[in-house]
């Protein structure tokens, strides 16, 4: 086995003893990376600060007392701004940007000692569910069961798409409405959201900020544990990072849960759900209640609205974040024609940096904004929000501990088979995993099967806020019992 | 409600994106659908709830009004399109 297919446990577990050095394990990753170019994960490769990270890290595993994270090589989503690094959240809008300023994630991650790769494909400014509104073009998922070239999901496309070809060993990602569960589901590796708060926003590309919230994507549950916990932690550049402290999330991996009481949510049942999905649930289910946990039908009456609200909500804030984009300060500028003024170069700037999907958003948002319609669309969805938060701490004031619901309504599909889709049926892609964001709570996706074509099919865990730890430990009862391995066969 | 192409247009200005009046009837009509969609939130019974402001109940932080930052025009001015003596250039907005 290359190095590079190594979890985040054993190749820090390698290191530490002397086996690999962190420079050989970056060196197997860039190999893999490159050869990965058929993915179209990695957008942005930065090989000579990969080097220049693990000879750091090298170093500081020699004198001892090196994190978990050093060493451990990384993909980094493009949504978040790296110092000096192309950082253009997959739009035109923002071609050239190199960022004077690092992330909060990313500081913490490198100072940690892990080591940036490059940065990954997503969907412009992480709006959409399969990778292919992309300015880069779109990812390509590594699962492949015929002559299709599948979707990785999205919008952390690129992050899962690398994470399952072993061209990293982890990578960040970023969920507003299911961006890290729905890809990690869509390509058999394992993705958690955070709680709201949890994980510091600043310097990462906003889209919604009620809603976004960055977290891992990694191939096991532990992992994700490690990783989560380089990431997370009080800012004071954001203010509405949680000033609480972060617990050890690897070491509540115990694999008990006995006793605990784990919600089946009876709207996530939904018409026309596929067999397949239905039954992974079930056994997941009977996974969970074979580990000692009491399994209890419970209701979140408001479910069926979450999507809508989303969709009011989530383009409201994008209108007024994606606002910054004028054309002056950083990224594209349109060529103007004699006369032009001011408000010429901001519609033309506009017209040609954002997407298709991004403008239908943008003015989305607007709309819904607007005079005379701000109390019909955007209040009335923060009070069906309101409502939908409300169901969720009705069944944890009820003991509940976490909740069980599939990930997805379906395994990956082709690109481009959505592309003469209404836009309501792609953002139904997101109908098990926005209630999350929307209720500010943890959820963590979790690989569960193979479909009958051979795709993976994840189930997603939901915890009570900052209880993320355990909800960590029931992933990981579920994923041992589960007992995935499957990887897709490489033809890349 | 469904979105006229004046309306459309009205966003579109609004939202300071050029749109070609060729692709304002298709641009109507794909708001229109998501706005349909969004109808289904008047059948939910709102009657005395507060819009969500907080997701998580906090106070948002305060800090002393101090100057905690500065003197970096070069790397404000590093990414700007168009830069002339220390200043962000845009095309003439007064004649």
């Amino acid at each position: 086995m290359s190095a590079n297919s190594l979890t985040i446990a054993a190749a820090r577990d390698a290191l530490r003893k002397g086996d690999l050095t962190a420079t050989d394990l970056t060196l197997s990753c860039l190999t893999a990376m490159d050869a990965g170019d058929g993915l179209n994960a990695f957008v942005h490769k930065t090989p000579e600060i990969a080097l220049e990270h693990a000879r750091a890290a090298d170093a500081r595993i020699a004198a001892g007392d090196a994190p978990a994270m050093c060493g451990i090589p990384l993909g980094i989503k493009d949504l978040f701004c790296t110092k000096g690094v192309a950082s253009q959240a997959a739009s035109n809008i923002l071609a050239g940007f190199k960022p004077e300023y690092e992330s909060t994630v990313t500081a913490k991650l490198f100072g940690a000692g892990a080591v940036m790769l490059g940065k990954l494909n997503m969907d412009e400014f992480a709006m959409g569910s399969s990778n292919e509104t992309s300015a880069y073009g779109p990812v390509v998922n590594p699962w492949k069961i015929d002559d299709r070239e599948l979707t990785p999901g999205g919008s952390s496309g690129g992050s899962a798409s690398a994470v399952a070809a072993d061209l990293c060993l982890a990578a960040t990602g970023t969920d507003t409405g299911g961006s890290i569960r729905q890809p990690a589901a869509f390509t058999g590796i394992v993705g958690i959201k955070p709680t709201y708060g949890r994980v510091s926003r600043w310097g990462i590309v906003a889209f919604a900020s009620s809603l976004d919230q960055a977290g891992p994507m990694t191939k096991t549950v532990r992992d994700s544990a490690i990783m989560l916990g380089a990431m997370a932690g009080h800012d004071p550049m954001d203010s509405t990072s949680a000033d609480i402290p972060v617990p050890d999330f690897e070491a509540a991996l115990t694999g008990d849960i006995r006793g605990k009481k784990i919600g089946i949510p009876r709207e996530y049942r939904m018409d026309g759900m596929p067999a397949e999905i239905e039954k992974l649930w079930t056994d997941g289910t009977a996974m969970l209640r074979d580990a000692g946990a009491e399994i209890v039908d419970i209701s979140l009456p408001h479910t069926k609205y979450a999507l809508p609200a989303y969709y009011v909500i989530a383009p409201a804030e994008a209108s007024s974040n994606l606002a910054r984009y004028d054309g002056v300060r950083y990224g594209h500028r349109a060529k103007l024609g004699p006369g032009d003024g001011i408000t010429e170069m901001y519609e033309k700037t506009r017209a040609e940096g954002f997407g298709h999907e991004v403008q239908r958003r943008i003015m989305i948002g607007t709309y819904v904004l607007s005079a005379g319609f701000y109390d019909a669309y955007y209040n009335r969805a923060r009070r069906v929000r309101a409502l939908i938060k409300r169901d969720f701490e009705t069944v944890f004031a009820e003991g509940i501990d976490a909740i069980l619901t599939p990930a997805t309504p379906s395994a990956a599909f082709g690109l481009g088979e959505m592309a003469s889709a209404d836009p309501i049926q792609m953002y139904l892609n997101d109908v098990f995993t926005v209630t999350v964001n929307l209720a500010g709570l943890p959820g963590i996706s979790v690989p569960v099967g193979l479909d009958a074509q051979g795709l993976p099919l994840g189930l997603q865990l939901i915890g009570r806020p900052w209880a993320e730890a355990d909800l960590l430990n029931h992933a990981y009862v579920l994923e041992k019992a589960a007992g995935f391995v499957a990887k897709p066969g490489k033809w890349w | 409600m469904s979105i006229d192409i004046d309306t459309a247009r009205k966003v579109a200005k609004l939202a300071r994106i050029r749109v070609d009046e060729s692709d304002l009837p298709a641009l109507a009509g794909e708001l229109s659908g998501i706005l349909g969609f969004m109808e289904q939130l008047n059948e939910v019974d709102v009657t005395g709830v507060e819009p969500m402001t907080s997701v998580t109940p906090m106070r948002l932080k305060r800090r002393e009004d101090v100057v905690t930052d500065g003197n970096i025009q070069d790397q404000v001015l590093a990414n700007a399109p168009d830069q002339r003596e220390g200043f962000f250039a845009v095309p003439k907005v007064v004649e």
